[in-house]
This record gives C-alpha cells, structure tokens and sequence, in this order.
C-alpha cells in the first residue's frame, strides 16, 4: 500500500518545503518514500506541484492520475487544476485563498468563481482560510504551510508525534513556536472534519465550516 | 537513511568518492549538485565556471593534476562542453573525471529535450543512468572507479526526475583515492594528428573492453518475473515499469552504454518478448535492433516528452497481448485525462524584477528583439511580449548581428537583449564578432548582478566565487568598451525615461552600441512590501499599468476597470506610476 499526496499551488507558497515536511515525516514513520518537484521556471510564479508517496516500496516518484489520496492546495484555482490526480473519494484540503494569475489579472480570462462547489460536488473537501487561521494561533500568516499540513496529518494515520518530531527537524528554532502551535490548530481543524466524517454529519460533500455543496443541510 | 534529492545524492557521492575538484555552469536541473557540493563539503574545491566548455577544461586540468574532478551541467551546457569532451575521450584521465548531464524531458525548465545518452555514443565514452538518489550517490563512486580502471572521462546521465526527486540514501564513509601526480605525457595529452590516430585506436579497444565489463557489472542487472514479458530498461523508466509491471521481468541497465550486447540477447532468450522502454530517444532500442535481436519499443512508448506511468500505461495499452496479461495481474491502464479548462498560470517575472521596465520600453519602441535565456525570456509572454527569438545561451548577440547584415532595413530598430551571467557565458565572443564585423544591432545588457533564473549562482560580473570569497568583479560596460563598442551607456532600468534614451541613443549609434541596464535582481535585495498609494476615483480604468504585466497589480473588476495593488507583493519599483497618465499611481 502506498500512500499519494499531492501538494498543490503558486511558486513561493512554501509548496517545496510542505512537500519536504510530509516526506521527513513518513521518513521518520520507518516508511519508503519519494518526492517529486519542479524547479527553475515554475517557481517565478507559475503552478507549482510537489508529489509526495510513502509505503513499504515506493517506485516511481510521481502519481498516476486517478490514485492520489490527498490533495492539499494552497490556492483555489490550482487546487481546482490538480483535481485529475485524486482517486475516487480522495480528500481535497483546500486553502480558502484565490491568487488571481496573471491572464486573469490583466482581464483577458475570469477567474472561476465556483470552485468550492465543483470540488465538493465530486470530493470530500475541506476548506480552511489558512492565512486567517495561522494568524490566529501561530501568530504569522506565513505559517501557513505548516497549519494546513497539520490539517492533512490527522488523516494519515501516522502518529502525530512523529509528524511533530519532524517539524522540529525542518523549522529553525525561532520559528518553532509559532509552527506548533499553528500544526497544533491544523490537526484540531482535521480531526474535528474527520470526526465529523465518522458520524456521518458531512458526507461526500461539505465542510465543517461553510455550506459549500448545494443541498446539503 | 536520508532522503535526498539526485542531486544532494550526486553532491554526497563526489564526497564519498574523494572528489578533490567540482566544477559547474548552473542549469536546471543540475544547479543543486554544486550548490550541495559548495554548502556541505568543504574539503572540495568548487568553481562557478563562466561556462560549461571552460567548467570542462578547467576539469581536465585538474584531473590531470592528480584530483578527481567532477563536472556538472545541465543538457544543453554539454553542447558547449563538446569540444573538449569528444578529444578528453581520445586523451584519457590521468585521476578520474566524470561528467554528470542532467537531462530535462518535458523541458520544465529548458529550451529543448535533446537526449544526451547519444554523447556517450559520440565520445565513445562508458554511460551511467542512475533510477534514484541511492543510486545517483553510487554511480558516482562507481563512476570514478571505471574513469581510472579504463582511462576514459565517464558520463553520468540524470533526468530531472532522478535530479529533483527525493528518496531514502544510505550513505556511505568518504574514499581516499591513490594518490596520482602530474606527468607531462605529450603523446597522451597533446593530440597532434600522429597522436590523436594511436589514441584513436586506443578508444576503439577501450569500448570493447568497456563492454565485457558492462556483461558482468552489478550495475545491470536481470530482476526475473513472469518470463511472458521482459522489459530493457534504465534511468527513470525503470522507476515507472516496475510501478506498473512489479510481476514482469525486467533488465535494468545501468551503464547502459557500451551496450552488454550478450546480456540482452540472453534476456531476450529467455522471455517471450521484450519491450524496450526508455525515456525521449529510442537509443538502446536500435542498437539491440542493429545486433539483430528482435524487441519493441517506440512504436509503443511515447518518443517525445516526459514519461510517467500514466503515459507509458497509455503507450503499452495499446498492444493487445500486453492489455490481456496485465488484466491477469489487475494492473491498472486506464487513468483519467485532464478534464477541465481553466485559466493558466504561466511563470511571470517578478514584482519589482528589474527586467520588467527594459521590456516595456522596447515594446512601446516596437524593435526587432532577440532574446536569450534567463528569467528575462519571459519577458516575451504577454502582456509585455517584447521578445522574438530564444534559441540558446548566447545566441541574441550573434542572431541580432545576423539580422541587419541580411536585411540592412532592420538596421536602427534591432536589439539583443541578453543577462550578465549569458554575456559572460557566451556572449562576449558574439559581441567581438559584431564589433569586428561592423555591425550595427544594438546590444542590452540586462544586468541583475546574479545568475538569477537558477537560483542566483555568482558568475564573474558579481565579485564573489562560489564559495562567497571577495574576487574580482568583471564590468560588463567596462567589457563592452574594450571589445571595441564605442557608444556604452549604464542606466537604472526603474527608470523608463533613461532606458528609452538610451536605447534610441544606441540605435542611432551608427558603430557597434551597448546598453547596460543595471539594478540587483530583486530577489537579492528582497525589499519589504511598500504598496503605492492608488487613488481610485482618479483612476480611469485604461490598463495602461497592465501592459508591464506585474503580479501586483490586477483589474478588480472586468466591468469597472479599477485596480487592485497587492500589498504584499508591490515592492515600490514605481513602474506603474511612471506609465500612469493620470496620476492614479503615485511613488
């Protein structure tokens, strides 16, 4: 069994170093991974996709369409792009932040405008306003990154002092407070959705925190 | 265990194996092996090359001094390191010399996707395709040994995904190499014809000698499965066969070039059919064709881009046979396309880039612009689009010359526009040859002070080496003048006016004319966000400060024609207020 996720979103959102978090993690969990990552051309600006795998034997460093178990993006358009990569119920954490790119903002194309309801009409989604939370509980909104991945590692399975051992190992010290606490609300964000899936109060569609999929009450 | 990228792994692997000289031009994706040499081993010594033909002969240099030496660039830095590379083959090493190629199928991050297994062939020399960073460390260490036993320059083939993909690596304790001094051996190093015909023949045994070695080597291996299909593969394709096919047989190749030509035909004996499956080229499909055994391969496996599972599942889906027998084993064919339509988010130059101002000046003057490679090649995506040609590092100097001698109309309304770390790279030939020439193209020095595209690697325009001590800093104005370019100007392209000045300056400059735009990359200076002030109700929704195509700014409303300033990405360049008529924008 190989675990895939997909980190999604915009070059300097910290994508790289999310990426590099969750695989420090699964590392440390006595798990075989691979992670894949572009760099050069697609860091000015452009999308920006991070592959993590972990399990007893990874091979390829990529994922397949169809076969990704999670989807964490930091924005809403390219979170909407990587759709493809999920597999059937697949969880998609979706950063409630929408970076206009640039055909978009000179008005040569409109930026979608229904997103969450395309995603939760086809996948479990979670949204979060990471900026807002992170914030709020770890003081900087540049933490971000580290809030959402704590929202995704209460659905791995993997032990949460591990995933918090490794945070100590990627953060330098004078940020590593703030990171905690900020991987602390993540992981109460995603426990609480998940428990919610558990009673079955949200379904396949649907967040703790909005209506986002018509017809759900 | 460690996970570390190809990269970290190459770096870590030039340390294992006592690597006394590394040397590199940057390129993506090979940038990271030096950087990883530069900031983790200090016993190496490490050198930003101005390009990747001089990175090459500095290595010889020192490989015949007694170090092992590693060289490393990306793809088309081979190109330019050719000449050296296809007569060093002829020379042989004195200690070990290996050269590492990162490749770039897809080009994520480059200009074309040429497959340099091919140079292995052309300089006769023995090729190392690692499949991930275990093996991209030791290959390395292999590497060095096969330079010295066999007396060859060896090439060690990454991919982008090899290069920039992580996995777990066992490292190992560092060598210390036999100690080896330099000895003046003119009928080895000096390649007069007489003896470059001995060593010539020396080359044509050494491959055959290379061949029986590669028969027997741990680094090809046979993984046997079910013997209904066998797979020959190497590099990261071996990756993508085992994740679709983990129950089929598989030979992993890989030194994959000199070919072990009985390996294959004992593999291809004993399954039924074979596959070839490599990435871009069919390079070991024709030579296993030409030695008369029967396989496939590029009739099934895609022969340009970049390979994953999903595309070689979609290629291999096709044979009827192979569908049949995956359906056995459950493999899974079928992976959903791209869906949706949505708006792309192509790479954009920075807020605040400084290459932003010269661009817009050149599309308003409506010039002829050839262009070169760096981050400034996007300066010829819209909106700006103020770039006609990108071929290569160095190319715009020479291509803009060409330009006006064929067609003298073009003369007073063409420039080349090139970066400080191409113009030192390959461009300061191109300008001799233009000044010589009398030509008239007017040259643009986009000076950023720093190799910005891959990551801001120091060049010889920037004062500092490699590993950050002070040296001295080549002036690009001051280069120009002594090349013979009689009208140079410095101007601070935050301000428009100036460029444009100087521009049409050196268009009506009727001798060989260079601009040098000046202003650190803002990446370097990384200044806190500093939004101008936008007055809305002056603001008459023209889209004129749209046109320099800054992530900051962006039309609010389709509609209402108003603005929106981010305010933390502005930087304050005050292009924006400059190209405002109306005052909406102001520094």
């Amino acid at each position: 069994m190989v675990t895939n996720i997909l980190v999604a979103g915009v070059g300097g959102q910290g994508i790289l170093l999310t990426g590099k978090l969750i695989a420090q993690t699964a590392c440390l969990a006595g798990f075989d991974v691979k992670t894949s990552e572009i760099h050069g051309m697609a860091q000015r600006g452009g999308s920006v996709v991070t592959h993590v795998r972990y399990g007893e034997r990874v091979y390829s460093p990529v994922i397949s369409p169809g076969t990704a178990d999670f989807l964490l993006a930091f924005e809403k358009l390219e979170g909407r792009r990587s759709l493809p990569f999920l597999k059937p119920g697949g969880l998609v954490i979706l950063n409630d932040y929408a970076l206009p790119p640039l055909p978009v903002a000179v008005g040569l194309e409109a930026y979608p405008s229904d997103t969450e309801e395309y995603i939760a009409q086809r996948f479990p989604l979670l949204l979060i306003d990471a900026l807002k939370e992170a914030r709020l509980h770890g003081g900087d909104p540049r933490m971000a990154n580290v809030l959402l991945t704590g929202v995704l590692a209460a659905f791995t399975g993997i032990p949460r002092e591990t995933w918090e051992e490794a945070l100590e190992r990627s953060v330098p010290p004078r940020f590593l407070e703030g990171n905690r606490k900020a991987f602390a609300r993540g992981f109460e964000l995603g426990a609480a959705y998940r428990q919610k899936m558990a009673e079955g109060v949200v379904d396949q569609c649907g967040t703790p925190r909005r209506s986002a999929c018509p017809g759900r009450s | 265990m460690k996970l570390l990228s190809g990269n970290e792994a190459i770096a870590r692997g030039a340390y294992e194996a006592g690597v006394k000289v590394a040397l590199a031009y940057p390129g993506t994706p090979s940038t990271e092996i030096l950087e990883n040499i530069i900031r983790h081993y200090p016993e190496i010594y490490a050198e930003w090359a101005a390009n990747e033909k001089v990175a090459v002969e500095v290595g010889i240099g020192a490989c015949l001094a007694g170090a092992r030496t590693l060289v490393a660039m990306k793809h088309v830095g081979v190109n330019v390191a050719a000449d050296p590379l296809l007569t060093l083959t002829y020379t042989g090493v004195n200690a070990g010399f290996v050269l590492v190629s990162a490749d770039d199928p897809g080009m994520h991050s480059s200009q074309n996707e040429q497959d340099n297994r091919f140079y292995a062939r052309f300089a006769q020399v023995p090729l190392l395709e690692p499949a991930d960073s275990q093996e991209a460390k030791d290959f390395v260490k292999a590497a060095f040994e096969i330079s010295e036993a066999f007396d060859t320059p060896v090439l060690l083939r990454t991919t982008t995904r090899v290069s920039h993909s992580k996995s777990l690596v066992q490292e190992g304790e560092p060598v210390t190499p036999p100690p080896r001094k330099y000895r003046k051996d003119f009928a080895k190093y000096a390649v007069l014809p007489a003896h470059a015909r001995v060593l010539h023949e020396k080359v044509e045994r050494r491959r055959e000698e290379l061949r029986a070695y590669a028969e027997s080597s741990p680094l090809n291996r046979i993984e046997w499965g079910d013997r209904r299909i066998g797979f020959i593969t190497s590099g990261i394709a071996y990756q993508y066969v085992k994740e679709l096919f983990p129950w089929a047989s598989v030979l992993k190749l890989g030194l994959s070039y000199p070919l072990p030509l009985k390996l294959v035909r004992q593999f291809a004996r004993e399954v039924q059919r074979v596959i070839v499956v490599e990435e871009l080229e069919p390079f070991l499909e024709e030579q296993i064709l030409a030695a008369g055994i029967r396989v496939q391969g590029k009739d099934l496996v895609p022969r340009t881009g970049e390979l994953s599972p999903a595309r070689l599942a979609w290629g291999l889906s096709r044979d009827e046979d192979l569908a049949r027998l995956a359906e056995e084993y459950g493999t899974v064919f079928n992976f959903p396309p791209d869906e949706e339509k949505l708006p792309v988010r192509p790479p954009v130059l920075c807020p605040g880039c400084p290459h932003r101002g010269v661009f817009y000046v050149l599309k308003k003057m409506k010039l002829v612009v050839t262009g070169d490679i760096g981050c400034y090649t996007l300066g010829g995506l819209p909106p700006l689009g103020a770039m006609d040609t990108c071929i290569c590092m160095g190319a715009s100097i020479g291509m803009a010359h060409g330009l006006v001698k064929a067609d003298p109309e073009l003369s007073g309304r063409t420039v080349a526009v090139i970066g400080d770390s191409t113009f030192f790279h390959t461009g300061l030939p191109a300008l001799a040859n233009l000044v010589y020439n009398r030509g008239a193209a007017a040259v643009i020095v986009l000076d950023n002070r720093t190799t910005a595209m891959t990551g801001h690697q120091d060049h010889p325009g920037t004062g500092r080496t490699a590993r950050g001590e002070e040296t001295v800093a080549l002036d690009a104005a001051e280069v120009a003048r002594a090349l013979g370019a009689e009208y140079v100007e410095v101007v601070d392209p935050y301000d428009l006016q100036a460029v444009r000045r100087a521009v049409e300056q050196a268009l009506r400059s009727s001798s060989p004319a260079v601009v040098v735009a000046r202003r650190p990359c803002v990446l370097l200076t990384r200044p806190s966000p500093r939004p101008l002030p936008y007055r809305e109700e002056v603001c008459r929704g023209c889209g004129l400060c749209l046109e320099l195509g800054c992530p900051a700014l962006a039309l609010k409303d389709r509609k209402e024609r108003k603005i929106a300033v981010d305010p933390l990405l502005c930087v304050g360049c005050g292009l924006c207020a400059q190209v405002c008529p109306f005052g909406a924008l102001e520094v």
